[in-house]
Order: C-alpha cells, then structure tokens, then sequence
C-alpha cells in the first residue's frame, strides 16, 4: 500500500505543480502569479516530505523548512510591494 | 498497519493537494484562486506530514515534521491575507457574478453597491 501510496503522491503532485505553473505562466494580474508562487511552495515542500519519508533521507525535510520559509517571507514581500501601487 | 495508514494519508494528501492546484486553474478570481489554494493545499499538507511521521518513526523526523505542519500552518492564512488586502487595495477586478462587496463604500465613495463586480474600476492590469 506504501509503494502505491508513494507513487500516486509523486505524480498528483507534480501533475498540481505544473497546473500551478500554467497559472503562474497565464495569470492576468500580479496577484494571481503570486497565488500560484505560494501553492508552488506549497506543493514542493509537499513533495520533499514524502520523497524524504519514502527513501528515508531524513536531512531533506530540513531543506522543507528553509523552502517553506521562503515561500512565506517572498509572499509578503509580494503583497508589500503590489500593495505600494506597482502592480505589473 | 502502519504502511496501510501511511499510503491512505498520502493518498488523501495529494489528492487534496492536486484540487488545490485545479481549484487555482480554474476559478474565475483571485480572491476565490486564493481560497480554494489556501485551505485546499493546507489539509493536504496535513495529511501527508501525518502519513510521513507516520513512516519515519523517530524523535528528530517527527519534531521536524511538526514543526513543518505548525508552521505552514500558522503562515498560510496570514499569506493569504496580505495578498487579499493587497489586490484589494491594487484595485483587482472583482468576478462578474460577485453579489457583495461590503468593502465598496469604503474603499470608492459615492459608488453603489449593487453588482459590485461588472462597476469595479477597469484599472489596467490585463
């Protein structure tokens, strides 16, 4: 059931990170790139859990935090910066 | 047990996961894009942090593992109001079939508040 388990996770995820790419690609205003950069953090960090706990490579799930991390700080820099009137 | 535990949360997981990113493809908005990608995407997160705690039973994997989930957790809602306030106040256009923005007087005074969405302000964000 794991290996199954293991497998449908990979693919679903990478299948909802390249949905998430074609809105960031298409998204018609700077906010909606910035959903689809935030659910792309999320789905990655997603990602980097299961492959850690699959092939029980424990030292990944750090790089998780620091990616996680980023996505947040980068998501409020986002709002800042649309919110000071520069959108586009 | 455990295994048989551990694929159904990654099962679960993911597939919340994957209507999140279908839920940001396909709604008409970004307010409604950025609900359906928050609340989707974080109890999918949740269920695969459960079934990978699950799989890898040691003190430091799990500590690791939930201080991911607080933190996601903690961070997504907070994310996803800057970004609202923000697109807000950037003037984003509302969906054409939106029935209620209790935020119109305030923000555009003098303007009605009814069909908030074919009134709101075509600024140029094409």
């Amino acid at each position: 059931m794991v290996e199954f388990g293991t497998q449908f996770a990979l693919v679903t995820l990478g299948m909802s990170m390249l949905i998430a790419v074609v809105r960031l690609v298409k998204g018609p205003s700077l906010p909606d790139r910035v959903v689809a950069m935030d659910l792309l953090g999320v789905l990655v960090v997603g990602l980097i859990v299961v492959l850690a706990a699959s092939t029980s490579v424990r030292a990944a799930l750090d790089a998780a935090i620091v990616i996680a991390l980023i996505a947040f700080v980068a998501t409020v820099a986002y709002g800042t910066y649309i919110e000071r009137g520069h959108p586009e | 047990m455990t295994d048989f535990i551990t694929g159904v949360m990654w099962i679960t997981g993911s597939s919340f996961a994957f209507l999140a990113a279908l839920g940001v493809l396909r709604m008409p908005d970004v307010f409604t894009r950025m609900q359906a990608s928050t609340k989707a995407s974080t109890l999918g997160l949740g269920c695969l942090l459960v079934g990978a705690a699950l799989q890898l039973a040691d003190l430091a994997s799990i500590i690791r593992v939930i201080s991911i989930g607080a933190f996601i957790f903690l961070t997504t809602p907070v994310s996803a109001h800057v970004i609202a306030r923000a697109s807000y106040r950037a003037d984003i256009p509302l969906w054409d079939g939106t029935v209620l923005d209790e935020r119109r007087e305030r923000a555009h005074p003098g303007a009605t508040n009814q069909s908030a969405g074919s009134q709101a302000t075509p600024a140029n964000h094409a």
